[in-house]
């Protein structure tokens, strides 16, 4: 194996050698390093222009931030949980239970991860809100003036929207675990006299764990920084850090806040990633496939 | 074979179905007969129309759609350069290196899109460098959003190219730019395609960040579709979705089905 690693690389390098890394090095600093720097350093900056903490002390102490955060955890948790059980459900009908057009499911899971979140979010005002086609069908069966149901615009109406968002990205790497697993392992199972959820639970899961691991962190880290579901259903009482610092900065203009906002979100999301990153090396997943 | 009685199985399948309907079909399904919805006061629209489409395709939205697809076309073409470049760079370097660097490239993908956009706001408001309020920042941003994943996309695909054929060309006295124009970069163009076409949907649907930056005169589709819901345009609103998801699609499509020397190998 060794031997191999040694010939993946080109034995004579070009002349400058790491050099080379340098100008995409410098894109990167410039337009990602140098602006996060900023937003730190703007987060401190005091009101008469000196370095001081007193921006952290009167955001992270106000209602508006403790809810934020309280919300984004509780959404992405939420859905995460979600995700993987409807991941998991979902991955292994398709993977151990034959179905005409399987491949063609599979298939358009993969390209519904390239369209736009907010999609998901948009249909599902047309068909839970408050003028979507359920309302009006009861609305106009029971006659009754009050939209009936209004979850859509609570907490647990985003994670719903979240949910159906970020299941293909745990269904791509269960899949792709489910592939590896022997057919004969799970026959000779079922002949020795397994249930079906015996060997849901001693064959399929465990070869599942590591793709739910790297999914599940995945996951997590992308519903704690979800801006378009949020932003599209636009329910009053649902703010997360992303649409905070939104607000902050763009209908307050009070970029001090914002910057504060944002120093706790990237933080919390770096952490998740690092997160990610160890399970997935650990495990030994397939970064490509994962990512 | 989980299932083996043939009324379980059915069972199963049932329950796949309908769950990819209910979880799939019907938003897409829903978002699709919205665009068209003349009058939609009961459980199906009562008259069909084109008219959204037609609003969908011309004036402002006919501008967000060239906006949306310059800016996904600019943003994914240099970030595929620099991707590229960096994963080319980094791979003859040692390994300490390499990881630390490896963990730069890929950190733009953990940072929440708002915060990008912030960032460039603050960054590009002051002295030395003015670009808030110009075409350029949206680009930007759209940039460093899709940077991290074409450098993984093209760095996965370095990673699985056959290791003998550049050591064999090496031997044969190539140069190594003759290496990497002639042997290198054909092996590499399906990732680097997979890469361009998948970094172009991103930018597409990209809202986060271009929310924080846009100018007036660059508004792009999901921004737009945002200000048409917004304002209660909500079908028009959905005609645009439509177009934004059949450009992304056929963009997608498109380029899966380049020919490359190296795919056909």
């Amino acid at each position: 194996m060794s031997a191999t690693a040694a010939v993946a690389r080109p034995t004579a390098p070009w002349r400058g050698g790491a050099l080379w890394v340098l100008p995409p090095l410098l894109l990167l600093g410039v337009l990602f390093f140098y602006p996060l720097g900023l937003i730190a350093g703007q987060s401190l900056v005091g009101t008469d222009g000196a370095p001081s903490a007193a921006n952290y002390a009167a955001v992270l102490t106000g209602p508006l931030f403790g809810n934020a955060l309280w919300h984004t955890i509780e959404i992405a948790v939420g859905a995460t949980a979600g995700c993987l059980v409807l991941g998991f459900v979902m991955a292994s009908l398709l993977t151990f239970v034959p179905i005409v057009g399987g491949r063609l499911i599979a298939r358009l899971i993969d390209t519904f991860i390239a369209l736009p979140t907010f999609l998901v979010a948009l249909a599902f005002t047309f068909i839970y809100g408050s003028a979507g086609l359920l309302n009006m069908a009861l609305m106009g069966a029971t006659g009754q003036t009050t939209p009936p149901i209004d979850f859509l615009y609570s907490v647990s109406g985003v994670i719903l929207a979240e949910v159906t968002v970020y299941t293909p990205f745990i269904m791509r790497p269960l899949l792709a675990a489910f592939s590896m697993i022997e057919t004969a392992q799970i026959e000779v199972a079922s002949s020795l006299g397994a249930g079906a959820w015996r060997i849901i639970w001693q064959v399929i899961f465990p070869a599942a764990l590591p793709a739910l691991l790297a999914g599940g962190s995945l996951c997590l880290l992308l519903t704690v920084n979800e801006f378009g579901v949020v932003f599209f259903i636009g329910a009053k009482g649902v703010i997360t850090l992303p649409l905070l610092i939104y607000g902050k900065a763009i209908e307050e203009s009070d970029y001090t806040s914002a910057c504060v906002i944002a120093v706790v979100n990237v933080a919390l999301s770096l952490s998740l990633y690092a997160l990610y990153r160890v399970l997935v090396s650990r495990l030994g997943g397939d970064r490509a496939g994962v990512v | 074979m989980l299932v083996w009685s043939s009324q379980g199985r059915a069972w199963a399948r049932g329950i796949l179905l309908l769950c990819f309907g209910l979880i799939y079909g019907m938003p897409l399904a829903t978002i699709a007969l919205a665009s068209v919805a003349g009058e939609w006061d009961a459980v199906l629209p009562s008259k069909l129309t084109l008219i959204h489409y037609g609003h969908a395709l011309s004036g402002e939205a006919a501008e967000q759609l060239r906006a949306s697809v310059m800016t996904g076309a600019i943003a994914s073409l240099v970030a595929l350069i620099a991707g590229a470049w960096a994963a080319l760079a980094l791979r003859t370097m040692q390994v300490v290196p390499r990881h630390v660097l490896d963990m730069l490239f890929f950190v733009p993908n953990a940072v929440p899109s708002v915060s990008v956009g912030l960032g460039l706001l603050v960054a590009f408001s002051r002295p030395p460098v003015l670009l808030n309020g110009t075409t350029l920042i949206v680009v930007i941003a759209h940039l460093v959003l899709i940077s991290a994943f074409t450098y993984g996309n093209v760095s996965a695909g370095l990673s699985r190219l056959p290791p003998d054929v550049e050591q064999v060309a090496e031997s044969l006295g190539a140069t190594p730019a003759y290496r990497l124009r002639r042997v290198t970069l054909p092996l590499l163009t399906p990732y680097l395609l997979a890469a361009f076409s998948l970094s172009f949907a991103m930018s597409m649907g990209e809202l986060g960040a271009t929310v924080m930056v846009y100018p007036p005169g660059w508004v792009t589709m999901p921004v737009g579709i945002f200000a048409l819901t917004d304002r209660g345009a909500a079908f028009d609103g959905a005609a645009l979705t439509m177009v934004l998801a059949a450009a992304t699609l056929l963009v997608l499509l498109g380029l899966s089905r380049v020919p490359s020397s190296a795919s056909s190998r």
